[in-house]
């Protein structure tokens, strides 16, 4: 003790500058390696061609994002993917925001109800997808039998079907996060003194005009940091597109991502799939800060 | 019977019940009001007065009875329709909207043009002293200007009738007794009638033109201020007004008539009030050197202006406390005499109730001039 006192000064402080890097290591290490390093490699390796056998990769420019702007499945895959967020997120929050309303009502049985809505967040997404594979089977799928008894439809191919399959993957992804969304806008509304909903009520507002100037600003911040989640899920959630479609049919339901994970790794074209990761990074970022500069300034922070 | 005949009552509550499962927050309230009283009740904490202001703005549905506002029954219309304002305990400003916005958000909800609102806006900030923090938001508020906001959301309203429920309870006590005059001197310029809830006595007796005592969800008496305090109508009532309250003491029989157990020489009541109390007001009580109820000091409390001594009776046990004027620290044990006033209470023990026809003069032996102690 008194001799490690005692030598003191630069040892002491070099062994505790040590100490702190072997602490951080661990994180640092795994942040690196599979974070940071394969972020910038890929924006790297997206200037870049291909390496194949004995040609070893060299500088494209931006060729291979020339290659992109020509392919007409990008731009399919790219109008897929819009239709697909555009749909799934105002849909998902909307219906969360409704399921949120009405178990934080005084209802009877509101702990099941609770918890049934949350169901589709626990399942994982490729048990969901199977469950949706049988709900969707021609003829005598759960979809099919409803339509036959309410409309007295024919039996449908929902999701072999180039009209209907999108859509129907669209279905899945709000089913799954629905729930989930609800979660945030359940604890939010809880969070919300009752004693304004009886002012405003005092003040003769209507449950609607309560609902639009009381309730709805007073979950800004949640619907904020719900839609930003949605929006990257819109883009990010394609595990049952992976299970159910594989992008068919004839890339009816490819999405950016499936689309990146086939030029990937099934066409082996690693130069281009870092080239359209880099199209989706930009894509997500741009939606991520219009979202933040739209809705955060009109957004009210308790 | 129940429209036109009273129109002169602003409020008017007829056997009021409210059920919450097998309890029952009030059990039978019946109050009349005049328009522009200020009407205060008051209670311990359970009582039922917060539920009943409650059932009053139709925040809760009475489970029975009759509620007429303004000589109209309201028993089953929602809050918007009764013609009333209130302010809150937490105030229930809204936080994302500014002190303007939050004044005139019941005027904007009912449509009120928007010059109107402007206007009735200046009046209402202009009367609680906000015209310059129209802009800001709750947040930025300190208590008291949060407070003030509320009042301007009641105020802006234009309801007759105003419901305050504890409104001053988060605000330090500089600025309760401030606003406690406002309050009053804002009810009486508009000439609202006001039904304030508190449980502090002394808001209650300073404000209020009438005074609803609460307990157990039953009116225990509903009167004055000064009749509150000079003729309280029950054990309760006695015990919960006056700082330090009423000290009650049980008679017992003695020679002569009915007296304090320890000190059997004095007659204080009629015999036939052997077994009931005796209420005595401490700062009607006189020290005295020669004469009068014997009794020890068992301890003494200073308070700046006055000194409250805690005496035992005679032999016995039961306590009397004296309000004595300044510094009078007398060490416990000291022999003193007690001078009684001629105005005793005496309660019924079964009932609790006051009892009317109580001779006071009996107690004549105490009224020669004073020699007090301490000085």
């Amino acid at each position: 003790m008194a001799r490690a006192a005692g030598i003191g000064g630069s040892f002491g402080r070099e062994r505790t500058t040590l100490h702190a890097w072997l602490m951080l290591a661990p994180a640092m290490i795994l942040l690196v390696a599979f974070t940071h390093y394969p972020a910038l490699a890929t924006i790297w390796h997206s200037f870049f061609s291909t390496p194949k056998g004995a040609r070893p990769a060299r500088f494209i420019g931006a060729e291979n994002y020339a290659v992109l702007a020509d392919d007409p499945v990008f731009w399919l895959v790219l109008k897929n993917n819009l239709i697909y967020a555009l749909g799934t997120v105002p849909l998902s929050i909307g219906i969360a925001l409704a399921m949120a309303l009405w178990v934080n009502g005084r209802i009877r049985g509101k702990a099941a109800m609770r918890m049934a809505y949350f169901v589709p967040t626990v399942l994982p997404m490729i048990a969901v997808a199977n469950l949706w594979l049988f709900f969707y089977t021609p003829d005598y799928g759960l979809i099919d039998r409803m339509t036959r008894l309410l409309f007295g439809w024919g039996p449908t191919n929902w999701i072999g079907s180039q009209e209907t399959a999108l859509g129907a993957m669209m279905m899945v992804a709000i089913w799954k996060e629905a729930g989930f969304f609800m979660i945030f806008y359940l604890a939010a509304l809880q969070a919300i003194p009752p004693v304004l909903h009886e002012a405003a009520a005092v003040e003769g507002a209507s449950r609607f005009y309560t609902f639009r100037r009381v309730t709805l600003p007073l979950l800004g911040p949640t619907t904020l940091f719900i839609a930003v989640n949605a929006v990257i899920n819109g883009f990010r959630l394609v595990d049952h597109i992976i299970v159910m479609t594989h992008g068919g049919p004839d890339n009816a339901t490819a999405l950016l991502l499936t689309y990146i994970y086939d030029v990937g790794f099934r066409y082996w074209d690693t130069a281009l799939a870092s080239a359209l990761t880099v199209v989706l990074l930009l894509i997500l970022c741009l939606l991520a800060a219009a979202q933040f500069l739209l809705m955060g300034r009109r957004t009210h922070y308790r | 019977m129940s429209f036109a005949s009273h129109p002169d009552d602003a409020i008017r509550l007829a056997d009021v019940r409210k059920q919450f499962g097998d309890t029952a927050a009030l059990a039978g309230v019946s109050l009349k009001a005049k328009p522009g009283s200020f009407v205060v009740l008051l209670g311990p904490s359970g009582c039922g007065k917060s539920t009943l202001l409650r059932v009053l703005a139709g925040l809760e549905q009475a489970t029975s009875g009759t509620i007429e506002l303004s000589g109209r029954d309201v028993s089953r219309l929602p809050p918007a329709q009764r013609g009333i304002s209130m302010v809150f305990q937490s105030y229930a400003l809204f936080p994302h909207l500014s002190v303007a916005e939050n004044i005139v958000f019941g005027l904007k909800a009912r449509g009120v043009p928007a010059a109107d609102r402007a206007a009735r806006l200046k009046d209402a900030a202009a009367l609680v002293g906000l015209g310059h923090l129209l802009e800001r938001r709750p947040s930025q508020l300190s208590g008291g200007q949060q407070q003030r906001v509320a009042l301007a959301r009641a105020i802006v309203a234009q309801a007759p009738i105003c419901l305050m429920d504890e409104p001053l309870s988060n605000l330090d006590a500089k600025l309760r007794n401030e606003m406690r005059r406002e309050i009053r001197a804002l009810q009486q310029r508009l000439k609202l009638t006001m039904v304030y809830v508190t449980h502090d006595q002394a808001e209650a007796m300073s404000m209020a033109d009438q005074v609803v005592l609460m307990r157990d969800g039953h009116v225990e008496q509903d009167a004055s201020p000064a009749e509150l305090y000079a003729r309280p109508a029950t054990r309760f009532a006695a015990t919960f007004i006056g700082t330090p309250p009423m000290s009650l003491v049980r008679l017992t029989a003695g020679e002569g008539g009915a007296v304090l157990e320890g000190a059997p020489g004095h007659v204080l009541a009629p015999a036939q009030a052997a077994g009931q109390w005796l209420g005595v007001r401490p700062e009607e009580i006189v020290l005295s050197d020669a004469e009068g109820l014997p009794a020890g000091i068992a301890g003494a409390e200073f308070l700046g202006g006055e000194t409250v001594l805690s005496c035992v009776i005679g032999t016995g046990t039961q306590v009397l406390q004296v309000r004595v004027p300044g510094l009078c620290a007398l060490p416990v044990g000291t022999p003193v005499r007690l001078r009684l006033p001629q105005t005793l209470h005496l309660f019924d023990d079964a009932t609790g109730r006051r009892i009317e026809d109580f001779p006071s003069n009996l107690a004549s032996p105490f009224s020669s001039k004073d020699n007090a102690t301490c000085r």
